[in-house]
C-alpha cells in the first residue's frame, strides 16, 4: 500500500504542478518585459528587398526594419538591439499576439478585419501604398480594364483577393485566379507563364519585381485600384506601449517636418531652437517620461536611424533598385499625406 | 496493466491528471483570447466571403458564404484524392505486374520507377511537375491541340463538354443518382440491365426540367479559352504528380500481396489442371487480397493527407483556401483549424471504415 500512495501522489502533484505553470501571469507590460529582454523582437515580410531583406554580410537591412531600430533607439539607446523574425502572411497576426514578437513592422495593411477581433492593431501609418497590376510590356496592355478574360497571379490571405474580387465585379471584367501560398511563388508562376499579371501593393512588387530574370521584360499597369495603408502593429491590451510605438513614429515625421536629420541634429539641440524642436529633442522638457523613456529617445532614434526622409531615401528611393516616387509619402507640407500629431 | 484496485486507482489519477491539463490549457487560452480581445464561435461560417476560388465545383458567387468556401474546399480535396487514388491504384498495378514479371527489363523498369519516385520527396517532384513541367507547356495562342477540341496550354487543360443552362442542379443531381443505382445494380444483380439507370435517369431530367443541352467547346478569346471545361495546370500536376509517387508505393503493397500466396498453393491448382487464368482468377486473387486489402486501404488515408501539400503549387485545397485564406480573413485559427482537423479526421475514419468493409468481403 505505501507504494500506491506514494505513486498517486507523485502523480497528483505533477497534475497539479503542470495547472499551476498554465495560471495567468499577471501581465507585466511589452516595455518591461523588453526592457528586461534587452532586445526588441519585430516581426517582418520575409524577404522584401528594400524593405526587409538580408544583405550580402547576414544583416536585415530596409525600410521595416529601420522602423524597428528607432524603436529600439528610443527604448534602449541603441538601434542595434533588435531580433528580426521573418514572419509569413499566415503567421504573423498569431505570432505577435501569442506574444512571439513585440511588434510588426510588416507589409500588412490596415483594415477594419483586422483591427478588430484579431486581437492586433495598427498603431500609425507609415507607408501609403495602393495595389498594383504587373504584366509583360510584349503584352501591350494600357490599363487595368484592358485585362478583362485574363489570369492573375496573387498571394494568398492578403487584401489583394478581396480588392480584385471588388474591383473587377464591379465593373462587370471577368477574369481568372491563380491563388499561391506566398507572395514569391505567385511572382514565379507569373514569370513562368501561369498568369498575364501579378498583382499586390506597388511597393511590394517593386521590392520583388527585382527577382526577375529580365526586369526590362515587365512594367506597372498605371492605375491604383486599392489604399493600403501601412504601419507597425501591436497586441491589444497595452495602451503604454501602443503610444510608444505610435510617438516613436510620429517623432521620425515630425523630424523631417522640422528640418532635423542625423546630420544637423547635435546642432539644432540647443536652447536657440524654435520651441517644438527643443520639446522633440528634450531641451527644457522631458516628453519621454511619460512613455517610460528617457528625455533623449527621440534624439536617439533620430541620431542614429535618421528622419522619414532619410529612411525614405536610404531604403527605398529614388537612388535605390526599387525607384519609389515619394508619392502620397511626402510630408502634408509637400502635398503627401503624412503628418505628425503635434509635439505639445 | 496491472489488474485490481491498485490499477483502477492509478489509472483514475491519471485520467484526473490529464482533465486537468486539458481544463488548464482551455482556461489559458480563454483567457488570453479574452484579454486581446478575440472573439470565438462560429458565426463568421455566414458572413459573405467576397474572394474568389480558381476552381470551384460547385455554383460560387459574390456573396456565397465562408461556409460554401469549405464545401468547395472539401470537395477540390476530395476530387483530388480519389483521382490519384484511383490513378495510382491503376498505375501501382501495373508497376506490381512489372517488378513480377519473368522478362529482366520489364522487371528491371519496375524497380526503377519504385525507387525513383519513392524515394524522392513529394513536394520536390509536386515542385517538379508543376513548374519544370509547366516550362514545357506552350502559351494559350500556340496551345497544343486535338482537332479544335481539346486544348493543352500552361493555363490547363481544356475540354468540350454538356452545359446544362438552368438545369444544372437536377441534371447534375440524376447524373449521380443514376450512377449509385447502377453501381448499386451491378453490384447486387450482376445483370446487362444494371447500366439502364444511369442513361435513363438522365434522360428523364432533361425531358422533364426542359433542359438547354448544349454542346460548349473552348474556344481562344484575348487571354485565355473560355466554354468547355477547365482543368487547371494545379490539378493536373497535384494529380499526376501525387498519382505517380502513390504508385510507388501501391505496387509494393500489391506486389507484397501477390509474392504471399504460396507456391505450394499454385502448384496444387496446377495439378488439378486448372490454367493460369483460373489460377489467377480463383486462388491467386483472393489469397493475395487478403493481404493487400488493409495496408492499401491504410495508404489511401496517406494519399488524402498528401493532397495537402497542393498548397505548395496553388491547388484550391481545404488547407490552401480554408485553413489559409479564410483563417487570414476572419482571423479565427482556432475556429478553423479546428474544423479543417475534424474534416480530416472524418475523412480518414470514413476510409477506415470502408476499409474493413471491404476486408471482410474479402476474407469471406
Amino acid at each position: 500500500m505505501p507504494k500506491l500512495s506514494l505513486r498517486a501522489a507523485a502523480l497528483a502533484v505533477c497534475a497539479s504542478a503542470a495547472l499551476f505553470t498554465f495560471a495567468t501571469a499577471a501581465s507585466a507590460g511589452t516595455l518591461e518585459d523588453v526592457k528586461a529582454r534587452g532586445v526588441l523582437r519585430c516581426g517582418v515580410a520575409p524577404n522584401s528587398p528594400g524593405f526587409a531583406a538580408k544583405d550580402a554580410q547576414g544583416n536585415y537591412r530596409g525600410f521595416d526594419i529601420d522602423f524597428c531600430h528607432a524603436i529600439a533607439a528610443a527604448i534602449f539607446g541603441d538601434a542595434k538591439k533588435i531580433e528580426v523574425s521573418p514572419l509569413g502572411l499566415r503567421d504573423g497576426f498569431a505570432t505577435l499576439a501569442a506574444g512571439g514578437v513585440d511588434v510588426l513592422t510588416h507589409r500588412l495593411t490596415w483594415t477594419f478585419n483586422r483591427d478588430n477581433g484579431t486581437g492586433v492593431q495598427t498603431v500609425a501609418i507609415v507607408f501609403y501604398d495602393g495595389q498594383g497590376f504587373i504584366v509583360r510590356k510584349s503584352a501591350n496592355l494600357k490599363s487595368v480594364k484592358d485585362l478583362a478574360g485574363a489570369t492573375i497571379c496573387v498571394a494568398q490571405g492578403t487584401t489583394t483577393e478581396l480588392n480584385i474580387a471588388d474591383y473587377f465585379r464591379s465593373r462587370k471584367i471577368p477574369y481568372k485566379l491563380a491563388t499561391f501560398a506566398d507572395l514569391d511563388e505567385a511572382r514565379n508562376a507569373y514569370e513562368a507563364g501561369r498568369c498575364d499579371a501579378w498583382s499586390n501593393d506597388r511597393g511590394s512588387l517593386a521590392a520583388r519585381s527585382q527577382a526577375f530574370k529580365n526586369r526590362a521584360e515587365h512594367m506597372m499597369l498605371p492605375e491604383t485600384i486599392s489604399k493600403e495603408p501601412i504601419g507597425p502593429i501591436v497586441r491589444n491590451g497595452d495602451d503604454a506601449w501602443f503610444h510608444l510605438v505610435r510617438w516613436s513614429v510620429a517623432a521620425i515625421i515630425a523630424a523631417e517636418e522640422l528640418g532635423i536629420t542625423s546630420a544637423n541634429v547635435d546642432e539644432m539641440r540647443q536652447p536657440t531652437s524654435s520651441p517644438e524642436v527643443k520639446r522633440l529633442l528634450g531641451v527644457g522638457d522631458n516628453l519621454g517620461q511619460k512613455l517610460g523613456l528617457s528625455g533623449d529617445w527621440a534624439y536617439n532614434i533620430i541620431k542614429q536611424v535618421g528622419n522619414y526622409g532619410e529612411i525614405f531615401e536610404r531604403n527605398i528611393g529614388e537612388k535605390t533598385p526599387l525607384q519609389l516616387p515619394r508619392g502620397l509619402n511626402a510630408q502634408w507640407t509637400d502635398g503627401g499625406l503624412l503628418q505628425a500629431p503635434p509635439f505639445r | 496493466m496491472r489488474g485490481g484496485r491498485t490499477g483502477l486507482a492509478i489509472q483514475l489519477v491519471v485520467l484526473f491528471g490529464a482533465a486537468l491539463l486539458v481544463a488548464g490549457i482551455a482556461h489559458n487560452v480563454s483567457t488570453n483570447l479574452a484579454r486581446l480581445g478575440i472573439k470565438t464561435g462560429f458565426w463568421f461560417l455566414s458572413r459573405p466571403a467576397g474572394f474568389d476560388i480558381s476552381q470551384t465545383l460547385i455554383p460560387y458567387s459574390d456573396d456565397s458564404t465562408y461556409f460554401a468556401v469549405f464545401v468547395i474546399a472539401l470537395l477540390n480535396t476530395l476530387l483530388v484524392s480519389f483521382l490519384s487514388i484511383a490513378l495510382g491504384t491503376a498505375l501501382g498495378f501495373v508497376i506490381a505486374l512489372a517488378r513480377s514479371s519473368a522478362n529482366g527489363l520489364v522487371a528491371a523498369a519496375g524497380t526503377l520507377y519504385v525507387e525513383t519516385f519513392r524515394n524522392i520527396p513529394l513536394l520536390i517532384q509536386l515542385l517538379f511537375w508543376y513548374f519544370a513541367a509547366m516550362q514545357a507547356l506552350p502559351a494559350p495562342r500556340t496551345s497544343f491541340h486535338l482537332g479544335s477540341l481539346i486544348f493543352l496550354n500552361d493555363r490547363g487543360l481544356f475540354i468540350p463538354t454538356l452545359q446544362f443552362g438552368h438545369a444544372f442542379e437536377p441534371m447534375a443531381g440524376a447524373i449521380v443518382a443514376g450512377l449509385a443505382l447502377s453501381v448499386l445494380l451491378a453490384a447486387k444483380a450482376r445483370r446487362w440491365w444494371a447500366i439502364l439507370p444511369c442513361i435513363l435517369l438522365p434522360l428523364a431530367a432533361g425531358v422533364y426540367y426542359r433542359a438547354d443541352i448544349v454542346w460548349s467547346v473552348p474556344q481562344l478569346q484575348g487571354f485565355n479559352f473560355h466554354g468547355g471545361v477547365t482543368v487547371l495546370p494545379e490539378l493536373l500536376a497535384l494529380t499526376v504528380g501525387l498519382s505517380m509517387y502513390s504508385a510507388s508505393f501501391i505496387a509494393e503493397i500489391i506486389r507484397g500481396g501477390i509474392q504471399a500466396v504460396s507456391h505450394g498453393q499454385i502448384d496444387a491448382a496446377k495439378s488439378l489442371g486448372l490454367t493460369r487464368w483460373q489460377t489467377s482468377r480463383l486462388i491467386v486473387i483472393p489469397l493475395a487480397l487478403r493481404v493487400i486489402v488493409p495496408p492499401l486501404g491504410a495508404y489511401y488515408v496517406v494519399v488524402l493527407k498528401n493532397s495537402s501539400l497542393g498548397t505548395a503549387i496553388a491547388y484550391p485545397d481545404l488547407i490552401l483556401v480554408f485553413a489559409g485564406t479564410v483563417l487570414n480573413q476572419t482571423a479565427q485559427p482556432i475556429e478553423v483549424m479546428t474544423m479543417t482537423l475534424l474534416t480530416y479526421l472524418a475523412l480518414g475514419y470514413a476510409f477506415s471504415l470502408a476499409t474493413s468493409a471491404v476486408n471482410r468481403q474479402v476474407r469471406q
